[in-house]
Protein backbone atom coordinates (compact mmCIF):
# COMPACT_ATOMS: atom_id res chain seq x y z
CA UNK A 1 0.00 0.00 0.00
CA UNK A 2 2.66 2.48 0.78
CA UNK A 3 4.65 2.71 -2.53
CA UNK A 4 1.47 3.80 -4.21
CA UNK A 5 0.86 6.44 -1.79
CA UNK A 6 4.64 8.00 -2.32
CA UNK A 7 5.42 10.90 -4.10
CA UNK A 8 8.90 12.20 -5.56
CA UNK A 9 11.10 14.89 -3.60
CA UNK A 10 12.41 16.71 -7.27
CA UNK A 11 14.30 19.15 -5.38
CA UNK A 12 14.97 21.15 -2.03
CA UNK A 13 16.17 24.80 -1.74
CA UNK A 14 16.81 27.43 1.32
CA UNK A 15 17.95 30.65 2.24
CA UNK A 16 20.27 30.84 5.23
CA UNK A 17 18.76 31.09 8.64
CA UNK A 18 19.87 34.31 10.40
CA UNK A 19 18.42 37.66 11.40
CA UNK A 20 18.74 39.50 8.50
CA UNK A 21 16.57 42.51 8.13
CA UNK A 22 14.72 42.10 4.92
CA UNK A 23 10.93 40.38 4.36
CA UNK A 24 10.12 37.16 4.04
CA UNK A 25 9.08 37.24 0.70
CA UNK A 26 13.06 37.67 -0.70
CA UNK A 27 13.52 34.55 1.46
CA UNK A 28 10.93 32.71 0.39
CA UNK A 29 11.70 33.13 -3.48
CA UNK A 30 15.50 32.36 -3.12
CA UNK A 31 14.77 29.07 -1.68
CA UNK A 32 12.03 28.77 -4.34
CA UNK A 33 14.44 29.37 -7.09
CA UNK A 34 17.47 27.25 -5.63
CA UNK A 35 14.65 24.41 -5.11
CA UNK A 36 13.38 24.75 -8.42
CA UNK A 37 17.02 24.52 -10.05
CA UNK A 38 17.54 22.14 -8.12
CA UNK A 39 14.65 19.53 -9.49
CA UNK A 40 15.15 21.02 -13.40
CA UNK A 41 11.77 22.03 -13.38
CA UNK A 42 10.80 25.05 -14.87
CA UNK A 43 8.82 27.76 -12.78
CA UNK A 44 5.79 27.59 -15.59
CA UNK A 45 5.57 23.62 -15.19
CA UNK A 46 4.73 24.07 -11.44
CA UNK A 47 0.76 23.26 -11.46
CA UNK A 48 0.10 23.66 -7.39
CA UNK A 49 1.72 26.22 -4.58
CA UNK A 50 1.40 25.30 -1.35
CA UNK A 51 2.40 28.01 1.01
CA UNK A 52 3.34 27.73 4.57
CA UNK A 53 2.15 30.52 6.46
CA UNK A 54 2.47 32.45 10.18
CA UNK A 55 0.25 34.69 11.86
CA UNK A 56 3.50 36.58 12.55
CA UNK A 57 5.57 37.24 9.18
CA UNK A 58 4.69 39.68 6.63
CA UNK A 59 1.71 42.13 7.27
CA UNK A 60 -1.89 41.47 7.64
CA UNK A 61 -3.54 41.00 3.68
CA UNK A 62 -0.30 38.60 2.61
CA UNK A 63 -1.44 35.60 2.38
CA UNK A 64 1.40 32.77 2.05
CA UNK A 65 1.12 30.77 -1.21
CA UNK A 66 -0.23 33.12 -2.94
CA UNK A 67 2.38 35.78 -2.16
CA UNK A 68 5.05 33.61 -3.13
CA UNK A 69 3.62 32.68 -6.76
CA UNK A 70 3.07 36.17 -7.58
CA UNK A 71 6.78 37.06 -6.59
CA UNK A 72 8.13 34.32 -8.75
CA UNK A 73 6.00 35.48 -11.50
CA UNK A 74 1.99 34.67 -11.78
CA UNK A 75 1.92 32.06 -14.34
CA UNK A 76 -2.03 30.47 -13.65
CA UNK A 77 -0.98 27.31 -11.11
CA UNK A 78 -3.39 26.15 -8.71
CA UNK A 79 -2.68 27.95 -4.85
CA UNK A 80 -3.24 26.92 -1.22
CA UNK A 81 -2.12 28.25 1.68
CA UNK A 82 -1.61 26.48 5.23
CA UNK A 83 -1.78 27.63 8.55
CA UNK A 84 -0.69 24.96 11.23
CA UNK A 85 2.00 27.07 13.79
CA UNK A 86 5.34 25.04 13.79
CA UNK A 87 3.86 22.35 11.71
CA UNK A 88 2.47 24.75 9.11
CA UNK A 89 5.08 23.52 6.55
CA UNK A 90 4.10 19.62 6.90
CA UNK A 91 0.30 20.33 6.31
CA UNK A 92 1.37 22.36 2.78
CA UNK A 93 3.54 19.60 2.30
CA UNK A 94 0.14 17.53 2.65
CA UNK A 95 -2.20 19.30 0.49
CA UNK A 96 0.52 19.22 -2.48
CA UNK A 97 0.47 15.30 -1.57
CA UNK A 98 -3.18 15.42 -1.39
CA UNK A 99 -3.01 17.34 -4.88
CA UNK A 100 -0.90 14.79 -6.48
CA UNK A 101 -2.15 12.03 -5.48
CA UNK A 102 -5.87 12.33 -6.27
CA UNK A 103 -4.57 13.36 -9.85
CA UNK A 104 -5.73 16.95 -9.61
CA UNK A 105 -1.45 17.83 -10.70
CA UNK A 106 1.56 16.50 -11.06
CA UNK A 107 4.08 18.23 -9.81
CA UNK A 108 4.28 21.52 -6.77
CA UNK A 109 6.41 23.55 -4.85
CA UNK A 110 5.66 23.82 -1.30
CA UNK A 111 7.15 26.95 0.61
CA UNK A 112 7.54 28.45 4.10
CA UNK A 113 9.63 31.77 4.91
CA UNK A 114 9.85 33.61 7.92
CA UNK A 115 10.78 37.00 9.12
CA UNK A 116 10.85 37.25 12.97
CA UNK A 117 10.08 39.98 15.20
CA UNK A 118 12.75 41.47 17.51
CA UNK A 119 12.82 40.78 21.21
CA UNK A 120 10.94 38.22 23.19
CA UNK A 121 7.58 37.48 22.11
CA UNK A 122 4.95 38.64 24.19
CA UNK A 123 1.32 38.43 24.62
CA UNK A 124 -1.17 40.88 22.84
CA UNK A 125 -1.35 43.80 25.58
CA UNK A 126 -4.44 44.41 27.72
CA UNK A 127 -6.70 42.67 30.33
CA UNK A 128 -7.60 39.53 29.03
CA UNK A 129 -8.22 36.99 31.84
CA UNK A 130 -9.85 34.35 29.09
CA UNK A 131 -6.85 34.41 27.35
CA UNK A 132 -4.51 31.43 28.35
CA UNK A 133 -1.74 33.17 26.55
CA UNK A 134 -2.41 36.03 28.48
CA UNK A 135 -3.08 34.55 31.97
CA UNK A 136 0.02 32.51 32.30
CA UNK A 137 2.35 35.55 31.43
CA UNK A 138 0.32 37.16 34.41
CA UNK A 139 1.12 34.60 37.06
CA UNK A 140 4.86 34.47 35.29
CA UNK A 141 4.73 31.45 33.00
CA UNK A 142 7.27 31.72 29.85
CA UNK A 143 8.04 30.01 26.93
CA UNK A 144 11.19 28.10 28.66
CA UNK A 145 9.47 27.15 31.32
CA UNK A 146 7.20 24.44 29.98
CA UNK A 147 10.59 22.87 28.19
CA UNK A 148 12.32 23.26 31.92
CA UNK A 149 9.54 21.50 33.36
CA UNK A 150 9.60 18.55 31.06
CA UNK A 151 13.88 18.81 31.14
CA UNK A 152 13.73 18.36 35.13
CA UNK A 153 10.72 15.66 34.59
CA UNK A 154 13.63 13.80 32.72
CA UNK A 155 15.95 14.08 35.48
CA UNK A 156 14.18 13.15 38.44
CA UNK A 157 12.89 10.08 36.48
CA UNK A 158 15.92 8.50 34.09
CA UNK A 159 19.00 10.54 36.07
CA UNK A 160 19.94 12.50 33.05
CA UNK A 161 21.73 15.61 33.97
CA UNK A 162 22.81 19.29 32.78
CA UNK A 163 25.53 17.60 31.18
CA UNK A 164 23.90 15.91 28.79
CA UNK A 165 21.39 18.34 27.81
CA UNK A 166 24.85 20.38 27.44
CA UNK A 167 26.19 17.34 25.08
CA UNK A 168 23.09 17.25 23.31
CA UNK A 169 23.87 21.29 21.76
CA UNK A 170 27.91 20.72 21.85
CA UNK A 171 26.79 17.76 19.62
CA UNK A 172 24.59 19.77 17.96
CA UNK A 173 26.67 22.65 17.21
CA UNK A 174 29.08 20.52 15.75
CA UNK A 175 27.17 19.20 13.45
CA UNK A 176 25.64 22.82 12.17
CA UNK A 177 29.71 23.89 11.71
CA UNK A 178 29.90 23.31 8.41
CA UNK A 179 26.01 23.46 6.68
CA UNK A 180 25.77 26.94 5.07
CA UNK A 181 22.09 27.16 5.49
CA UNK A 182 23.06 26.94 9.43
CA UNK A 183 22.44 30.41 11.50
CA UNK A 184 24.79 29.34 14.18
CA UNK A 185 28.18 28.17 13.32
CA UNK A 186 30.27 28.00 16.15
CA UNK A 187 31.52 24.91 18.11
CA UNK A 188 30.67 25.10 22.00
CA UNK A 189 32.32 23.45 24.62
CA UNK A 190 30.96 21.86 28.19
CA UNK A 191 32.24 24.53 30.13
CA UNK A 192 30.52 27.37 27.79
CA UNK A 193 27.51 25.52 28.02
CA UNK A 194 28.10 26.10 32.01
CA UNK A 195 28.88 29.72 31.65
CA UNK A 196 25.66 30.39 29.60
CA UNK A 197 23.13 32.42 32.32
CA UNK A 198 20.53 29.99 33.55
CA UNK A 199 16.94 30.72 32.54
CA UNK A 200 14.72 28.16 33.74
CA UNK A 201 16.26 25.61 35.81
CA UNK A 202 17.87 22.81 34.53
CA UNK A 203 17.55 25.15 31.34
CA UNK A 204 20.71 27.39 30.50
CA UNK A 205 20.46 30.00 27.94
CA UNK A 206 22.09 27.72 25.46
CA UNK A 207 20.04 24.83 26.20
CA UNK A 208 16.92 26.95 24.30
CA UNK A 209 16.57 27.71 20.74
CA UNK A 210 16.12 31.27 19.28
CA UNK A 211 14.06 32.59 16.64
CA UNK A 212 14.99 33.25 13.56
CA UNK A 213 14.57 34.10 9.73
CA UNK A 214 14.47 31.70 7.19
CA UNK A 215 12.95 29.98 4.22
CA UNK A 216 12.33 26.39 3.02
CA UNK A 217 11.41 25.19 -0.38
CA UNK A 218 10.78 22.05 -1.68
CA UNK A 219 9.17 20.67 -5.56
CA UNK A 220 7.32 17.62 -5.22
CA UNK A 221 5.60 15.04 -7.80
CA UNK A 222 4.25 12.61 -8.88
CA UNK A 223 6.75 8.95 -9.53
CA UNK A 224 5.33 8.81 -12.81
CA UNK A 225 6.37 12.24 -13.33
CA UNK A 226 9.81 12.26 -11.65
CA UNK A 227 9.89 8.69 -13.67
CA UNK A 228 9.35 10.64 -17.26
CA UNK A 229 11.83 13.44 -16.78
CA UNK A 230 14.87 11.01 -15.51
CA UNK A 231 14.15 11.37 -12.26
CA UNK A 232 13.29 8.12 -11.12
CA UNK A 233 15.45 7.36 -8.55
CA UNK A 234 14.36 10.63 -6.08
CA UNK A 235 14.34 10.25 -2.66
CA UNK A 236 10.53 9.74 -1.70
CA UNK A 237 8.44 10.89 0.68
CA UNK A 238 6.19 7.79 2.30
CA UNK A 239 4.34 9.44 5.18
CA UNK A 240 3.27 12.94 6.56
CA UNK A 241 1.33 12.78 9.99
CA UNK A 242 -0.30 15.58 10.82
CA UNK A 243 -2.64 14.11 13.98
CA UNK A 244 -3.82 16.32 16.77
CA UNK A 245 -3.57 15.44 20.08
CA UNK A 246 -6.24 12.65 21.58
CA UNK A 247 -7.96 14.16 25.14
CA UNK A 248 -6.50 13.39 27.59
CA UNK A 249 -2.82 15.16 27.28
CA UNK A 250 -0.60 13.67 29.49
CA UNK A 251 1.63 17.08 29.53
CA UNK A 252 0.87 20.80 30.47
CA UNK A 253 1.54 22.25 26.84
CA UNK A 254 2.05 25.58 26.40
CA UNK A 255 0.65 28.12 27.09
CA UNK A 256 -1.94 25.75 29.10
CA UNK A 257 -2.11 26.48 32.75
CA UNK A 258 -3.10 22.94 33.43
CA UNK A 259 -3.45 19.46 31.70
CA UNK A 260 -6.84 17.70 30.64
CA UNK A 261 -8.46 15.52 33.15
CA UNK A 262 -7.79 12.04 32.69
CA UNK A 263 -11.04 11.06 34.74
CA UNK A 264 -12.93 9.80 32.20
CA UNK A 265 -10.24 8.51 29.44
CA UNK A 266 -6.45 7.92 29.98
CA UNK A 267 -3.92 10.27 29.46
CA UNK A 268 -1.88 10.25 26.34
CA UNK A 269 0.77 11.64 24.95
CA UNK A 270 0.46 14.01 21.87
CA UNK A 271 4.75 14.19 20.55
CA UNK A 272 4.89 9.53 20.80
CA UNK A 273 1.54 9.96 18.57
CA UNK A 274 2.92 12.05 16.14
CA UNK A 275 5.16 9.46 14.74
CA UNK A 276 3.26 6.26 15.63
CA UNK A 277 0.60 7.28 12.43
CA UNK A 278 3.93 8.11 10.23
CA UNK A 279 5.30 4.60 10.95
CA UNK A 280 1.69 2.90 10.09
CA UNK A 281 1.80 5.12 7.23
CA UNK A 282 4.88 4.29 5.62
CA UNK A 283 4.64 0.40 7.05
CA UNK A 284 7.90 0.67 8.15
CA UNK A 285 8.96 0.77 12.32
CA UNK A 286 11.64 2.75 14.18
CA UNK A 287 14.69 -0.03 13.16
CA UNK A 288 14.30 0.85 9.28
CA UNK A 289 15.02 4.52 10.99
CA UNK A 290 18.84 5.61 9.51
CA UNK A 291 18.90 9.71 10.76
CA UNK A 292 16.00 11.94 12.13
CA UNK A 293 15.80 15.17 12.25
CA UNK A 294 13.74 16.53 15.24
CA UNK A 295 12.70 19.80 17.17
CA UNK A 296 14.82 20.52 19.72
CA UNK A 297 13.34 23.76 21.49
CA UNK A 298 15.82 22.30 23.94
CA UNK A 299 18.78 20.38 24.45
CA UNK A 300 16.39 18.28 27.02
CA UNK A 301 13.39 17.92 24.16
CA UNK A 302 15.31 16.20 21.64
CA UNK A 303 16.44 13.16 24.14
CA UNK A 304 12.10 13.50 24.75
CA UNK A 305 12.31 13.06 20.57
CA UNK A 306 14.21 10.16 20.59
CA UNK A 307 12.15 8.03 22.85
CA UNK A 308 8.95 9.91 21.46
CA UNK A 309 10.09 8.21 17.86
CA UNK A 310 10.49 4.48 20.06
CA UNK A 311 14.39 4.81 18.41
CA UNK A 312 15.15 3.58 22.06
CA UNK A 313 13.08 2.86 25.28
CA UNK A 314 11.54 5.56 27.44
CA UNK A 315 14.28 7.30 29.48
CA UNK A 316 17.03 5.91 27.90
CA UNK A 317 17.62 8.37 25.38
CA UNK A 318 20.66 9.96 27.32
CA UNK A 319 22.27 6.64 27.51
CA UNK A 320 22.34 6.89 23.50
CA UNK A 321 23.87 9.93 23.21
CA UNK A 322 26.61 9.36 26.20
CA UNK A 323 27.38 6.02 23.55
CA UNK A 324 28.05 8.74 20.94
CA UNK A 325 24.76 6.71 19.10
CA UNK A 326 22.99 10.26 17.99
CA UNK A 327 25.76 12.00 16.28
CA UNK A 328 27.06 12.06 12.79
CA UNK A 329 29.52 8.69 12.60
CA UNK A 330 27.04 7.11 15.38
CA UNK A 331 24.58 4.23 14.58
CA UNK A 332 21.63 6.43 14.62
CA UNK A 333 22.45 10.13 14.18
CA UNK A 334 19.77 12.44 14.88
CA UNK A 335 19.85 16.72 14.06
CA UNK A 336 22.57 15.83 11.20
CA UNK A 337 21.45 19.54 10.09
CA UNK A 338 22.56 21.04 13.73
CA UNK A 339 18.61 21.33 14.65
CA UNK A 340 16.90 24.10 16.05
CA UNK A 341 20.18 24.54 17.90
CA UNK A 342 22.54 25.95 15.30
CA UNK A 343 19.18 27.09 13.32
CA UNK A 344 16.69 28.94 15.64
CA UNK A 345 13.45 28.86 14.64
CA UNK A 346 11.91 29.99 11.36
CA UNK A 347 8.00 28.60 11.89
CA UNK A 348 6.37 28.33 8.84
CA UNK A 349 9.79 26.79 7.37
CA UNK A 350 11.53 24.96 10.02
CA UNK A 351 9.59 21.49 9.27
CA UNK A 352 10.49 22.23 5.56
CA UNK A 353 13.97 22.85 6.49
CA UNK A 354 13.72 19.22 8.34
CA UNK A 355 12.76 17.74 5.09
CA UNK A 356 15.37 19.21 2.85
CA UNK A 357 18.03 18.13 5.33
CA UNK A 358 16.89 14.48 5.14
CA UNK A 359 16.60 14.99 0.99
CA UNK A 360 20.18 15.64 0.74
CA UNK A 361 21.36 12.95 3.43
CA UNK A 362 19.42 10.38 1.58
CA UNK A 363 21.09 11.62 -1.41
CA UNK A 364 24.86 11.67 0.10
CA UNK A 365 25.06 15.20 -0.49
CA UNK A 366 25.12 16.27 2.98
CA UNK A 367 29.01 16.56 2.87
CA UNK A 368 30.84 16.67 6.25
CA UNK A 369 27.91 16.36 8.40
CA UNK A 370 26.68 12.80 6.13
CA UNK A 371 25.14 9.98 7.45
CA UNK A 372 26.46 6.72 5.67
CA UNK A 373 24.44 4.92 4.08
CA UNK A 374 20.92 6.99 5.42
CA UNK A 375 18.01 5.04 3.66
CA UNK A 376 15.12 6.31 5.75
CA UNK A 377 14.56 9.73 7.52
CA UNK A 378 12.49 10.65 9.94
CA UNK A 379 11.06 13.96 10.92
CA UNK A 380 9.29 14.92 14.35
CA UNK A 381 8.14 18.77 15.09
CA UNK A 382 5.64 20.17 17.65
CA UNK A 383 4.04 23.81 17.87
CA UNK A 384 0.93 25.50 19.39
CA UNK A 385 -2.13 25.09 19.81
CA UNK A 386 -2.18 21.12 18.94
CA UNK A 387 -0.24 21.26 15.84
CA UNK A 388 2.60 18.85 14.84
CA UNK A 389 3.90 16.67 12.47
CA UNK A 390 6.07 13.44 11.45
CA UNK A 391 7.63 13.06 7.72
CA UNK A 392 9.67 9.84 6.83
CA UNK A 393 11.39 10.32 3.76
CA UNK A 394 13.11 7.12 2.25
CA UNK A 395 15.39 6.67 -0.79
CA UNK B 1 -5.11 55.06 59.81
CA UNK B 2 -4.49 53.81 56.50
CA UNK B 3 -2.54 50.57 57.36
CA UNK B 4 -6.21 49.83 59.14
CA UNK B 5 -7.67 50.49 56.12
CA UNK B 6 -5.55 48.30 54.07
CA UNK B 7 -6.13 45.80 56.22
CA UNK B 8 -9.87 45.45 56.39
CA UNK B 9 -9.85 45.67 52.48
CA UNK B 10 -11.43 42.82 50.50
CA UNK B 11 -8.07 41.34 49.38
CA UNK B 12 -8.03 41.31 45.31
CA UNK B 13 -7.68 38.32 43.43
CA UNK B 14 -5.28 38.23 40.12
CA UNK B 15 -7.97 36.50 38.53
CA UNK B 16 -11.17 36.49 39.33
CA UNK B 17 -12.89 33.18 40.02
CA UNK B 18 -10.39 31.06 39.65
CA UNK B 19 -9.86 30.42 43.46
CA UNK B 20 -11.34 30.59 46.49
CA UNK B 21 -10.22 33.32 48.98
CA UNK B 22 -9.82 31.56 52.21
CA UNK B 23 -6.08 32.31 53.34
CA UNK B 24 -6.10 29.25 55.29
CA UNK B 25 -7.68 26.61 53.45
CA UNK B 26 -7.92 28.11 49.85
CA UNK B 27 -9.10 26.37 46.52
CA UNK B 28 -8.74 26.40 42.98
CA UNK B 29 -12.06 26.77 41.57
CA UNK B 30 -12.96 24.28 38.70
CA UNK B 31 -15.74 22.61 36.53
CA UNK B 32 -16.59 19.01 36.33
CA UNK B 33 -19.09 17.46 33.76
CA UNK B 34 -21.56 16.27 35.32
CA UNK B 35 -22.24 13.59 32.51
CA UNK B 36 -18.39 11.83 32.54
CA UNK B 37 -17.10 13.58 35.56
CA UNK B 38 -14.06 15.03 33.63
CA UNK B 39 -12.64 18.10 35.40
CA UNK B 40 -11.86 21.45 34.24
CA UNK B 41 -9.12 23.94 35.12
CA UNK B 42 -9.56 26.79 34.01
CA UNK B 43 -13.53 26.28 34.63
CA UNK B 44 -15.26 25.29 31.38
CA UNK B 45 -18.91 25.48 30.20
CA UNK B 46 -20.58 24.84 27.20
CA UNK B 47 -19.48 21.67 25.81
CA UNK B 48 -17.59 19.02 27.35
CA UNK B 49 -14.20 18.16 25.71
CA UNK B 50 -14.37 14.56 26.05
CA UNK B 51 -14.23 12.74 22.74
CA UNK B 52 -16.87 10.17 24.03
CA UNK B 53 -19.00 12.69 26.12
CA UNK B 54 -21.78 15.04 24.75
CA UNK B 55 -22.11 16.46 27.64
CA UNK B 56 -23.39 20.55 28.11
CA UNK B 57 -24.27 20.15 31.95
CA UNK B 58 -21.43 21.40 34.28
CA UNK B 59 -20.75 22.40 38.16
CA UNK B 60 -18.41 24.12 39.54
CA UNK B 61 -16.22 22.31 42.14
CA UNK B 62 -13.65 23.34 44.24
CA UNK B 63 -9.95 21.25 43.02
CA UNK B 64 -7.82 19.09 45.55
CA UNK B 65 -5.72 21.56 47.73
CA UNK B 66 -2.63 19.36 47.45
CA UNK B 67 -1.31 16.57 44.95
CA UNK B 68 2.13 15.60 44.44
CA UNK B 69 5.24 17.48 42.70
CA UNK B 70 5.20 15.91 39.16
CA UNK B 71 8.31 18.55 38.25
CA UNK B 72 9.60 21.87 38.77
CA UNK B 73 11.44 24.85 37.30
CA UNK B 74 12.35 28.42 38.10
CA UNK B 75 11.80 31.82 36.62
CA UNK B 76 15.66 33.47 36.77
CA UNK B 77 14.61 36.39 34.92
CA UNK B 78 11.46 38.78 35.17
CA UNK B 79 8.78 37.93 32.79
CA UNK B 80 7.95 40.32 30.27
CA UNK B 81 3.99 42.22 30.42
CA UNK B 82 1.64 41.07 31.87
CA UNK B 83 3.70 39.75 34.73
CA UNK B 84 3.67 42.62 36.83
CA UNK B 85 7.37 44.54 36.34
CA UNK B 86 9.18 45.59 39.51
CA UNK B 87 12.66 47.62 39.39
CA UNK B 88 15.16 45.28 37.67
CA UNK B 89 17.37 45.19 40.55
CA UNK B 90 14.23 44.23 42.54
CA UNK B 91 13.68 40.81 40.93
CA UNK B 92 13.53 37.91 42.98
CA UNK B 93 13.89 34.53 40.91
CA UNK B 94 10.83 32.45 41.90
CA UNK B 95 10.71 28.58 41.74
CA UNK B 96 7.17 27.32 39.30
CA UNK B 97 6.03 23.87 39.77
CA UNK B 98 3.40 21.49 38.10
CA UNK B 99 1.71 19.54 40.81
CA UNK B 100 -0.61 16.08 39.95
CA UNK B 101 -4.04 15.88 41.59
CA UNK B 102 -4.54 12.56 41.94
CA UNK B 103 -8.56 12.67 42.64
CA UNK B 104 -9.19 14.96 39.12
CA UNK B 105 -5.69 12.99 37.38
CA UNK B 106 -4.77 16.72 36.20
CA UNK B 107 -1.55 18.83 36.11
CA UNK B 108 -1.86 22.03 37.31
CA UNK B 109 0.85 25.14 37.00
CA UNK B 110 1.62 27.48 39.93
CA UNK B 111 4.19 29.53 41.21
CA UNK B 112 5.72 27.92 44.12
CA UNK B 113 5.82 30.22 47.85
CA UNK B 114 8.59 32.81 48.12
CA UNK B 115 11.67 31.29 50.20
CA UNK B 116 11.30 28.31 48.89
CA UNK B 117 14.10 27.64 45.70
CA UNK B 118 14.41 24.38 43.33
CA UNK B 119 17.26 23.00 45.62
CA UNK B 120 14.55 22.35 48.01
CA UNK B 121 12.34 20.21 45.64
CA UNK B 122 12.30 16.76 44.08
CA UNK B 123 9.45 15.05 42.22
CA UNK B 124 6.77 13.14 44.43
CA UNK B 125 7.00 15.84 47.16
CA UNK B 126 3.53 16.46 48.38
CA UNK B 127 2.50 20.51 47.61
CA UNK B 128 -0.29 21.93 48.99
CA UNK B 129 -2.43 25.38 47.73
CA UNK B 130 -2.15 28.84 49.30
CA UNK B 131 -2.54 32.01 48.57
CA UNK B 132 0.74 34.75 48.25
CA UNK B 133 0.06 38.18 46.65
CA UNK B 134 2.24 39.29 43.52
CA UNK B 135 3.85 42.29 43.11
CA UNK B 136 0.93 44.49 42.88
CA UNK B 137 -0.29 43.04 46.01
CA UNK B 138 -2.75 40.54 43.69
CA UNK B 139 -3.40 36.99 45.47
CA UNK B 140 -2.23 34.41 43.29
CA UNK B 141 -2.43 30.68 44.09
CA UNK B 142 0.93 29.09 44.63
CA UNK B 143 2.24 25.20 45.62
CA UNK B 144 4.16 25.38 48.72
CA UNK B 145 6.18 22.06 50.31
CA UNK B 146 4.18 20.35 53.34
CA UNK B 147 6.78 19.88 55.60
Amino acid sequence: MSTNRDIAILGVGMHPWGKWGKNFVEYGVKAARDALADSGVNWRDIQFVSGAATIRNGYPGQVAGATFAQALGWQGAQVNTSYAACASGSQALAAARSKILSGECEVALVIGADTTPKGFLKPQPGDRPDDPDWVRFRIGITNPTYFALYARRRIEMYGDTLEDFAQVKIKNAQHGLANVNARYRKAFSAADVAASPMVADPLRLMDICATSDGAAAIIVSSVEYAKRIGKAKSPRIAAISTVTPSFASALVEMPDIATDSAVAVPAQSFRAALPKKAYEEAGIGPEDVSVAEVYDLSTALELDWIEDLQLCARGDAARLLREGATKVGGRLPVNPSGGLACFGEAVPAQALAQVCELTWQLRGQAGERQVANAKVGITANQGLFGHGSSVIVKA
Amino acid sequence: MSAVLNEQAAPVPVLEGWFTLDQQRPHLLGTRCTACGTYYFPKLKGYCRNPDCNGESFEEVPLSRSGKLWSFTNASYQPPEPYVQVDKDAFVPFAIAAVELEKEKMIVLGQVVAGTGVESLRAGLTMELVLEPLADGKLTWKWKPVA
